[in-house]
């Protein structure tokens, strides 16, 4: 997998694009320690090479005897450094307080984490694998993830935050550049991590209801072993492969309606009612050489999808 | 870990000393007299040998870790493969070379000594502190041989505690667990050594800064190390039994856990850091020939450093969903800690202002330090800022920081001081053309390595990734060749360094002009230290020191205009 950053907006030499309410915001408190820094920075490594040039040891020339304390001095620049350090501070916590507190208006999206993608879930229901959002809308998220600690960061958004299992955190963003963007796992999460990236597109003005109408509605343009396809891509592809390649569970490849052999030695054949089982309880009957690390997918799908990805497992099984 | 009498043979160890021919290296010989010394001396030098095998593995596993990113997808290894790259890399480089690195190996060797006094307060456990390195470190590495490690060396939960993981977690942890011990140890052994062993004469602000920094880490480490044993112990407890601490699968807090391990690990950088600075309060008045300028506030600022330094781990939690009223207090006392730092720089320069400065490789080190440890410090107020944080939290941003003042810090003074005590150590003068070029080469090298990281972080690119975008190749790409470089440059220091051991010039007592009691004793020093009772000397006083160029190192004159009877005893 290759990701690219798609910029809508040019960045600079050290900031990416704005796309943002946000970056502007971010983006102006940067620079500002930026320029204290360099002009710190050239302050003390001038004077340094300045007393090296100017005091460098010559022979037989003794030291004069230059003063060893002052208390003026001393407190001259411990206060100077403490007027900054404050005015660093509290520029950064207004612009945090601005980018932690979502306005009222704000549009809820649930984001669930799990090894190693995202899954977005839509006011209405929908459930898909890309973050879409409207241009000029604030967007509330609230995150939670399945399995380990990850990080959802847009980089072009200037948004960042942990996605922790067993709670829900919450943070928000108001897109203004249409446009696609990358999402990234910030928080290493296993062998997966660099690859645990989602596509953000940010639609024009009207285009997200079409977007929406369109995805949520499944079944409405697709046969049912279309349906079961687009789910498992979603939903299963991170641990099992539909070509026979070995992940972190089972191949779906040739699965339905052959025998398994468990971890307890027993077997069972792979048909509609072990799927079934698999998908809402998957410790019960775990696959040999496989480790029992399946979430429960009870409550996600319905009846009719679990129906649609049986039916797209037997078209694999063919 | 190389056994210590294998590193310095005993028909190869200098000739004796210019004092009376007996020396520490040369007063006993064969295995039993080192592996089981009390001789701090000795003991500083097996923990020396010991940390530079495990920095030489930790680097071993950097270049792997660079030379995979060479391009944006596999190079030499996969994702698995890498990712315990970098934990090996962070766990061996943190808990087997820094922290242990200027402490417990030049600490060992200079601390009595400049104290004036023959050991420190209970040899014995100092050799027990040795062991239980070695234990801890051979209880770390055998997790590579157990399948490797792949949680990071923070070892953040439930990653590290989940079925997917390998068992070696718990071999490694268990590793980190016995080497707190180790730590603590060494600590309280050099804190009730200063408080009960200084020489008559040598009040609190008459020890040298380095002491004053060693003492301020020594706090830190009883204090703080058995925090993490405790995390670390709990961590064993949920991974092997199944008790929930961390998971929330079984009812746990994630979250908890790096609580308490920035408790522990955000002290812990500042017990790397706090005996670098002591170091640059020793190298830069010495090669500037002029004494410290505002030592009390170089000394209470140590301790303030020590103090502040436990009040801001969750600077490490700002993205974590902990409440924005505990980030805006950390993110606050975060920023105080720029103070007591600030001071220090302000005063080594205050203290080169109109010096007699000789740029010899440890002062090359110390400027070095300046440079580095300068953009390590102002870059921490962006990570300080809330609003930047949230932007460049988790991204290479952060790991060119911590590598700015732990690398471009931290090793830099550890390098500084190997050079500086080289000659007290081993009685033997290395190279210095060669000691210049390998600065100039760690110098630049490390900056070719870690500066991209810092545009790479700020536009975006998060750490521990395997995979990138293709748009970051040419910064990963001089990010390491800056590494290769780095690695050439420690493989001349390491040249000449051994070199030195066999070939090298006869060290005088004095080489430097360094007013510190560890100069008035010969080089290497006896076994019992001194061999007359040293007098206390103003440790920032050059006046009466000269030059003599007949034995190539300084020597006390007789001052006409003070009053002590006692300056008029020289020693070398």
């Amino acid at each position: 997998m290759t990701p690219t950053i798609l910029a809508q907006t040019t960045g600079s030499f050290w900031l990416p694009p704005r796309a943002s309410t946000a970056s502007s915001n971010v983006d102006w408190v940067f620079y500002f320690i930026y320029y204290i820094s360099v002009f710190f920075f050239l302050l003390i490594v001038g004077l340094a090479l300045l007393f090296v040039l100017r005091y460098r040891r010559r022979p037989g020339a003794r030291p004069s005897e230059a003063p060893h304390g002052n208390l003026a001095l001393e407190l001259t620049w411990s206060g100077i450094p403490i007027i900054i350090v404050v005015a660093i501070f509290v520029l950064g916590f207004r612009g945090f307080m601005d980018m932690t507190i979502a306005p009222a208006n704000a549009m809820e999206i649930k984001v669930i984490a799990q090894k190693w993608k995202w899954v977005f879930e839509y006011p209405n229901g929908h459930v898909d694998e890309e973050l879409h959002v409207p241009v000029d809308q604030s967007v509330l998220l609230v995150m939670t993830s399945l399995d380990v600690i990850h990080g959802f960061y847009i980089p072009a958004f200037r948004v960042q935050l942990d996605v922790v299992p067993g709670r829900y955190n919450k943070t928000w963003f108001q897109a203004t550049q249409p446009g696609e963007y990358v999402l990234y796992c910030a928080q290493y999460c296993g062998k997966e991590h660099s690859n645990m990236l989602a596509r953000v597109i940010v639609h024009k003005p009207g285009e997200y209801e079409t977007w929406l109408r369109d995805a949520s509605d499944l079944f409405k343009t697709r046969s049912p072993v279309e349906v079961g396809q687009w789910l498992v891509k979603v939903r299963c592809s991170s641990c099992h492969s539909i070509d026979g390649s070995a992940g972190t569970g089972p191949t779906f490849k040739g699965l339905f309606g052959h025998e398994q052999k468990l971890r307890d030695g027993s077997k069972v054949v792979a048909d509609e009612n072990y799927i079934r089982e698999s998908i809402l309880e998957p410790q019960a009957k775990v696959v040999a050489g496989y480790d029992p690390v399946m979430p429960t997918f009870k409550g996600q799908l319905d009846d009719r999808e679990i129906m649609a990805v049986i039916d797209y497992l037997k078209s694999l099984a063919k | 870990m190389a056994s210590p009498e294998t590193t310095i043979p005993a028909d190869l160890l200098p000739a004796p000393s210019a004092e009376g021919g007996r020396n520490y290296l040369n007063a006993r010989t064969g295995i039993r007299s080192w592996i089981i010394t009390f001789d701090h001396k000795r003991i500083g030098v097996m923990y020396l040998v010991s940390i530079l095998v495990s920095f030489l593995l930790g680097g071993i596993f950097a270049m792997l870790v660079r030379t995979e990113l060479l391009t944006p997808q596999r190079t030499i290894m996969d994702a698995d493969a890498y990712n315990r790259m970098f934990t090996l890399h962070g766990a061996v480089m943190i808990f087997l070379f820094i922290i242990p690195g200027v402490p417990a190996a030049l600490g060992n060797f200079v601390l009595p000594i400049m104290l004036g006094a023959r050991d420190v307060a209970f040899p014995r456990l100092n050799l027990f502190s040795y062991y239980l390195y070695v234990i801890g470190a051979v209880f770390a590495l055998f997790s590579i041989a157990a399948g490797g490690v792949d949680t990071g060396w923070t070892f953040y939960t439930p990653y590290s505690t989940s079925a997917g993981t390998h068992k070696a977690v718990v071999s490694i942890i268990f590793g980190v667990f016995i080497l707190g011990f180790s730590s603590i140890f060494t600590g309280l052994n050099f804190i009730v050594t200063i408080h009960k062993l200084r020489r008559p004469g040598m009040t609190w602000f008459k020890m040298p800064l380095f002491l004053w920094g060693l003492y301020a880490t020594g706090i830190m480490q009883v204090l703080a190390t058995p925090v993490l044993g405790i995390t670390l112990l709990l961590l064993i407890i949920e991974r092997v039994f199944g008790v929930g601490i961390f998971d929330p699968a079984l009812g746990g807090d994630p979250v908890l856990f790096q609580h308490f391990f920035w408790f522990y690990s955000h002290p812990a950088v500042y017990i790397m850091i706090l005996p670098a600075m002591g170091i640059m309060s020793e190298l830069i008045p010495v090669f500037s020939h002029n004494r410290i300028f505002g030592y009390r506030f170089i000394a209470y600022s140590s301790v303030a450093i020590a103090i502040l330094s436990f009040l801001v781990w969750g600077h490490h939690m700002f993205v974590a969903g902990q409440s924005p009223l505990a980030s805006m207090i950390f993110s606050f006392l975060t920023f105080s800690v720029a103070i007591p730092s600030a001071i220090k720089v302000f005063n080594w320069l205050a203290t080169m202002y109109r010096g007699s400065i000789d740029l010899k490789t440890p002062m090359l080190y110390a400027l070095s330090f300046f440079f580095l440890f300068g953009i390590g410090g102002l870059t921490g107020l962006f990570l300080g800022a809330l609003a930047v944080n949230v932007h460049v939290h988790a991204t290479y941003f952060v790991v060119a920081h911590f590598h700015y003042t732990m690398f471009g810090g931290v090793l830099m003074a550890f390098l500084g001081a190997l050079h500086y005590w080289w000659p007290k150590m081993t009685g033997r003068m290395y190279s210095e053309r060669w000691g210049r070029i390998a600065v100039g080469l760690i110098f630049v090298g490390f900056n070719l390595t870690f500066f991209p990281q810092f545009i790479m972080g700020a536009q975006g690119m998060p750490r521990r990734y395997y995979n990138y975008a293709p748009e970051f190749t040419r910064f990963h790409r001089e990010s390491s060749v800056g590494a290769y470089l780095t690695a050439v440059g420690f493989v001349i220091v390491a040249t000449y360094l051994l070199y030195s051991l066999f070939r090298g010039r006869r060290a005088p007592a004095n080489p430097w002009g360094g007013a510190t009691l560890e100069w008035e004793t010969g080089s290497p020093p006896p076994v019992e230290n001194f061999t007359t009772p040293p007098e206390v000397h103003d440790p920032y006083d050059y006046t009466d020191l000269e030059y003599d160029p007949a034995i190539g190192g300084y020597v006390r004159k007789r001052s006409m205009d003070r009053s002590s009877p006692h300056d008029a005893a020289t020693t070398a």
